[in-house]
């Protein structure tokens, strides 16, 4: 498979991430190059292939020279930087952020065909999760199954637009986008019509595959069942740079 | 959690009685049982564990009395009733350190689940709406139904919690081990929510 030979005009540079003294392409962020070296952040909007939205706040940074914290999927690299992937404050930061996506919907682990296979539960693990701190909202959110093979179950999307992301710049078809706002935002196919009823829609089910969460299921599947497979995302997205 | 970890590494040093054995209490709340069960799991580590703990009330027992002095309690299920969350503070009060086992102590888990919907609209549907026979709304002898399901810990202070629907025996062993000999617990390490 043919993968990007860097432009001539991309310079290198050198930085040092939690200590490490490394060098990326200055057309690079942060999160990619930690992505290569194995250098652990959390996030849950970006994913390799995706545009950037920045919108989860997981992967924040600190920068030295910096007095607020940056988003390592949103953030080049520049020469001589300086970044700490993992500190106290950033800590409090992601388990507080964790805690307020489960809050803010109804995620039940214990009955979700993504439970074991869920990036939000991940997430809660590796951010020590054992509890929220806040109040639960306990607001009601649609479930629609009206799509023969798939089901979207507002209740458990964090609201990532990876499935938004997916469908417009992988498969062409923009059959998703949000409507709304603050905590009345959602998940819409074509123009808030039900998913069955879509004409946009291929039925490919790129959007299932990358949606993090339970949200995005197929139909038919039971607690702990759905089982999603990424590696599609970058050959593709490779492929349709090329083009 | 800071202020919680401080609390249970507070709490621990007293957890263990110069007379010996570790005071522990358990209690069901609305659950499924299946935290005790996981409990019960722990097989034949329940015999090494009974040298090093006394349990004073729980299902497990026939003591009816919740005594006055507790060393560690451990609570199962969410609070749903007026009885839930009267027992969950004579809990905290009894109690030098309190654990929440299980996601419906932990998080509401599958008892929350009504909690979108109007409690009169809950009432109906479980006592009209899928009854054909006797239909009515239970009210004596029975506890009032909360608006909201809550965690234990929207109700008390918790200082330990335990995920998992339900955790596995070994995490309560590991857990309960911690506790015993006067480690401070990470639960997330061994257990999650849904686990």
């Amino acid at each position: 498979m043919p993968i990007n030979a860097p432009p001539p005009s991309v310079r290198v540079v050198t930085l040092r991430i939690d200590g490490l003294d490394l060098s990326a392409r200055e057309d690079e962020t942060i999160i990619e190059v930690c992505r290569e070296n194995k250098i652990p952040i959390p996030s849950l909007c970006w994913m390799d292939g995706l545009s950037v939205v920045g919108a989860c706040r997981l992967c924040m940074v600190e920068v030295t020279g910096q007095n607020r914290l940056l988003a390592a999927c949103a953030t080049r690299v520049a020469e001589g930087m300086e970044v700490t992937t993992d500190s106290e404050k950033l800590r409090r930061y992601r388990r507080t952020l964790v805690e307020l996506l489960f809050a803010e919907r109804n995620h039940v682990c214990s009955v979700c065909v993504s439970n074991g296979h869920c990036e939000l539960q991940w997430l809660a693990e590796a951010c020590g999760v054992d509890h929220v701190r806040m109040p639960y909202r306990n607001a009601g959110y649609g479930v629609d199954s009206s799509h023969e093979m798939f089901r979207v179950d507002h209740n458990r999307c964090v609201l990532c637009t990876r499935c938004v992301r997916v469908c417009d710049e992988i498969e062409g078809a923009h059959t998703w986008d949000l409507m709304g706002r603050g905590s009345d935002c959602q998940v819409i196919t074509d123009l808030a019509r039900p998913w069955g009823e879509s004409d946009t829609c291929t039925s490919c089910g790129k959007c299932v595959q990358v949606c993090p969460t339970g949200a995005l299921v197929k139909q038919g599947t039971s607690v702990g069942e759905m089982v999603k497979d990424q590696h599609f995302l970058p050959i593709l997205a490779r492929r349709r740079s090329t083009r | 959690m800071t202020a919680q970890a401080e609390a249970a590494t507070a709490t621990q040093a007293s957890t263990q009685p110069a007379a010996g054995k570790v005071k522990v209490a358990t209690i069901w709340l609305d659950g499924c049982s299946g935290c005790h069960m996981s409990f019960l799991d722990m097989d034949e580590r329940l015999v090494e564990l009974a040298e090093k703990i006394e349990i004073v009330y729980s299902p497990f027992v026939d003591a009816k009395t919740l005594p006055s002095q507790v060393d560690v309690g451990i609570i199962e299920g969410s609070i749903s009733n007026e009885e839930d969350e009267h027992k969950a503070r004579l809990f905290r009060d009894r109690c030098k350190l309190l654990v929440s086992l299980g996601d419906c102590a932990v998080n509401g888990n599958v008892p929350a689940m009504r909690n979108p919907f109007k409690l009169e609209t809950v009432y109906e549907r479980a006592y009209l709406e899928n009854v054909n026979v006797n239909q009515q709304i239970p009210t004596d002898g029975v506890p009032a139904l909360l608006k909201t399901v809550r965690p234990v810990h929207g109700v008390v202070d918790v200082d330990v919690f335990i995920p998992g629907c339900p955790p596995s025996a070994d995490t309560i062993h590991t857990i309960l081990s911690d506790l015993i000999e006067g480690r401070t617990p990470e639960p997330i390490k061994v257990t999650r929510f849904g686990a």
